[in-house]
């Protein structure tokens, strides 16, 4: 089973130390919001990936059960 | 005081070739409503009457009873077979919404008509609610018995509320047993986002109107925590005709894939703003007087820009606009005049949409206003070089970045006007503007005066 | 006459207690810091959450080792169940009452932290703030449980000093707070600096247009 990381865009509110934490899958942007790499988290960073959950001050991260489907990038309509 | 603003509701449209097939369905004994499926109009009066409501009693006449089906889940398949998508800008199939509602236990969800309009641009759904309230008002009734609903509300913006007074028409309709459910008429703030669905459930559950982190998405939690079903009030309209004569009626007009009519909102090159009913894939040069525009606007501020050349090629469907970028979306065609400037246009809904941001997450709050500033560098004289880097790089990080999705509609509107304006950019360049200084063109709202606005 | 093992538990008990203050200030100050994005010279963001962690794991140690020596030391009669039971014991009732208090607002503060994964942002949020309770209980407890604390000296000195500086930190917060901008202005605050203002905003010809 593979999971990805998804931040809570309204939780968030750019502390950062999910950058710090796991500096290669998330960076943050010119205004201190992550940008968190596409695709599964690789098994070897899992334990990072579980600690920048739990260290989250504003519990806006999240480790979701599956991949995304095309939310990150292109612009998308929904109901 | 405010005169109902359409009172120069049109009817126009050609009725597309009914695709071969079986034989026309009789049409059923007893309501004069539109005789065949090839005629238009179909939610909007039939012309001399088009500034006015009809009463119940010329509605019931019209159309006749509402039809009821007496058991949950069997429109359903009507519904589905008529292949009506969602005309409150995302064309979703209804049937699915529809499904999605039904599955939970009887009485637990609740059914919410959209008439928020938020779009500043588009008036349709205000029209619908003047001329037509009672059609929108059977679509609810229909669809809340469809999917066992226990709480029907109609979600309408305060001002369209306040002119159409479609709140009086609700305990006639219940008082004579026309209405099953009783209806809640719930007003709207007239924000961009307030009809977006999380921000409507987030409303009528007590708390602002702003769009709230999905998943889970208010179909499977909502309105205080239930399963919700949001249509907005034209979906509705046509709900309540397809219920009546049927899903090939439905299908005589459009195409195969994008079936039946949709309501336009048409800003002409000229200033005159009038609500239309057309069948999909209409021409746009036959809802539009090109001949004054240098470009047209499609769908909305979420939507996109179109060169006037091109748009005179292109028909009201998404398999045509949809290869340019754009999209039917809440049915907005503006044309542009041509002694206008794009970029200043442009500029100015840059702002608006930056200042509806409901400024939750971060990159929306922070990446729009600076977009917004940009494009108003960029619609000025000899802008910074630096601007359209900036404006690509800041349109990358925004998309797809929010809770909702006010920026990936704010950035694909923006870049078609790079696109379609590229020209006018290099005028500026150069100092020279089609139109400096001009007043502006597109419909832009007063900003927020408060907080408390999101309530 | 030498010190008996009594007098020797009431001294730890006393002294865990005064360590067990300055600890967890420390602790409400730091948390402070996190909540607001602050920094401290040289520590990465991770390592200032990391500090306010250990320390109130530190500070429950401390706490842990003041009720325990308090509740082995027979000079004055308190009860295990006295330490989290507020209230019911025989030995000043009222002000250890507040310690038990206390003790058990923070055992639900570390408990949900430890948790926090598992039980949701609203939750873990909402029992966090009774930090704000905990403290000033613990501080209350302490001046009114505390004979020595009257007398002067190096306790009471530490007790004001904390007392100071929990309170600048919370002055600091509110005003950092107040700093923000209303959301509106913000995004029209981003917006003007230097840029030039786009055409006039008019309403449109419409009826109805303008006044939403």
């Amino acid at each position: 089973m593979t999971t990805t990381l998804r931040v809570n865009p309204i939780a968030c509110s750019g502390h950062g130390l999910c950058a710090e934490l796991l500096p290669e899958l998330i960076s943050l942007d010119e205004w201190g919001y992550p940008l968190i790499a596409d695709g599964p988290v690789p098994v070897r960073l899992a334990r990072e990936a579980r600690r920048a959950v739990t260290d989250c001050p504003a519990l806006a991260l999240r480790l979701a059960p599956q991949p995304e489907h095309g939310r990150a990038g292109a612009a998308r309509r929904v109901p | 005081m405010n005169t109902v603003p359409m009172s120069r509701a049109s009817v126009t449209g050609r009725a597309t070739p009914a695709p071969p097939g079986p034989a026309r369905p009789a049409r059923p004994a007893g309501p004069a409503g539109p005789a065949g499926g090839g005629r238009l109009p179909r939610v909007l009066p039939p012309p001399p009457s088009v500034d006015r409501a009809a009463g119940l009693n010329e509605h019931l006449d019209r159309h006749g009873p509402v039809p009821y089906r007496g058991a949950r889940h069997a429109l359903i398949g009507d519904v589905r077979a008529s292949g009506l998508t969602g005309r409150g800008g995302a064309a979703f199939p209804v049937y699915r919404k529809l499904e999605a509602a039904a599955a939970a236990r009887p009485g637990r969800a609740v059914v919410v008509g959209n008439a928020a309009e938020g779009e500043p641009a588009s008036h349709k759904d205000e029209a619908l609610l003047t001329l037509a309230p009672d059609l929108v008002l059977d679509g609810l009734q229909l669809a809340a018995e469809a999917v066992g609903g226990g709480r029907v509300i109609l979600y309408v913006r305060r001002d369209i509320l306040a002119r159409s007074r479609i709140d009086i028409k609700i305990p006639e309709r219940r008082r004579r047993g026309v209405d099953q459910a009783r209806v809640e008429v719930i007003p709207a703030p007239g924000r961009f986002l307030a009809g977006e669905e999380s921000a409507l459930a987030s409303l009528i559950t007590g708390g602002a109107a702003v769009p709230r982190y999905t998943p889970p998405r208010v179909f499977e939690r909502g309105v205080d925590g239930r399963p919700t079903l949001v249509q907005n009030a034209e979906t509705l309209a046509h709900l309540a005709l397809i219920a009546r004569y049927g899903p090939a009626w439905f299908r005589e007009l459009g195409t195969l894939e994008e079936p039946g009519t949709m309501l336009c909102t048409l800003r002409q090159a000229d200033g005159s703003v009038t609500v239309a009913e057309a069948a999909i894939r209409t021409r746009l040069d036959e809802l539009l007087d090109l001949r004054n525009a240098s470009a047209v606007l499609v769908g909305g501020y979420h939507g996109a820009w179109i060169e006037a050349g091109q748009a005179a090629g292109l028909t009201l469907s998404n398999a045509a606009l949809r290869p340019l970028g754009a999209f039917t979306g809440a049915g907005v065609l503006a044309a542009l005049p041509a002694g206008r400037c794009g970029l200043a246009e442009t500029a100015r809904v840059a702002r608006y949409l930056a200042l509806e941001s409901a400024g939750q997450c971060g990159p929306c709050r922070s990446g729009l206003p600076s977009i917004a500033a940009a494009m108003g560098e960029l619609a000025g004289p000899r802008p910074d070089p630096r601007v359209l880097a900036d404006l690509g790089r800041w349109a990358g990080l925004v998309e797809g970045r929010g809770a909702c999705h006010h920026p990936d509609g704010t950035v694909r509107f923006l870049r078609s006007a790079l696109r379609v304006f590229a020209g006018e950019i290099g005028e500026h360049e150069r100092g020279r503007c089609v139109a400096p200084g001009a007043p502006g063109f597109l419909p832009v709202p007063a900003g927020p005066r408060a907080e408390q606005d999101w309530s | 006459m030498g010190v008996t093992s009594s007098t020797a538990l009431w001294y730890a008990s006393r002294a865990t207690g005064v360590v067990s203050l300055v600890l967890l200030s420390a602790v409400v100050i730091i948390g402070i810091l996190v909540n607001r994005q602050g920094r401290l010279p040289g520590l990465p963001r991770f390592a200032v959450l990391g500090l306010h962690r250990n320390l109130s794991l530190l500070a429950v140690a401390f706490v842990a080792v003041h009720v325990l020596a308090a509740v082995a030391d027979s000079y004055v009669s308190i009860s295990l169940a006295a330490a989290v039971i507020p209230f019911v014991s025989a030995y000043e009732p009222f002000w250890l009452g507040l310690g038990a208090v206390s003790l058990d607002l923070m055992a639900a503060l570390i408990a949900t932290s430890l948790l926090r994964r598992h039980i949701g942002r609203r939750t873990w949020r909402a029992v966090h703030w009774l930090a704000y309770a905990s403290w000033p209980v613990a501080v209350v407890h302490s001046v009114g449980s505390s004979t020595d604390l009257r007398h002067g000296g190096v306790p009471l000195d530490l007790t004001i000093a904390c007392i100071a500086a929990v309170v600048a930190a919370l002055a600091w917060r509110v005003a950092r707070a107040g700093a923000a901008v209303p959301r509106a202005r913000r995004v029209r605050e981003l917006m003007t600096p230097g840029g030039r203002p786009p055409g006039p905003a008019q309403p449109y010809p419409l009826a109805g247009a303008g006044e939403r």
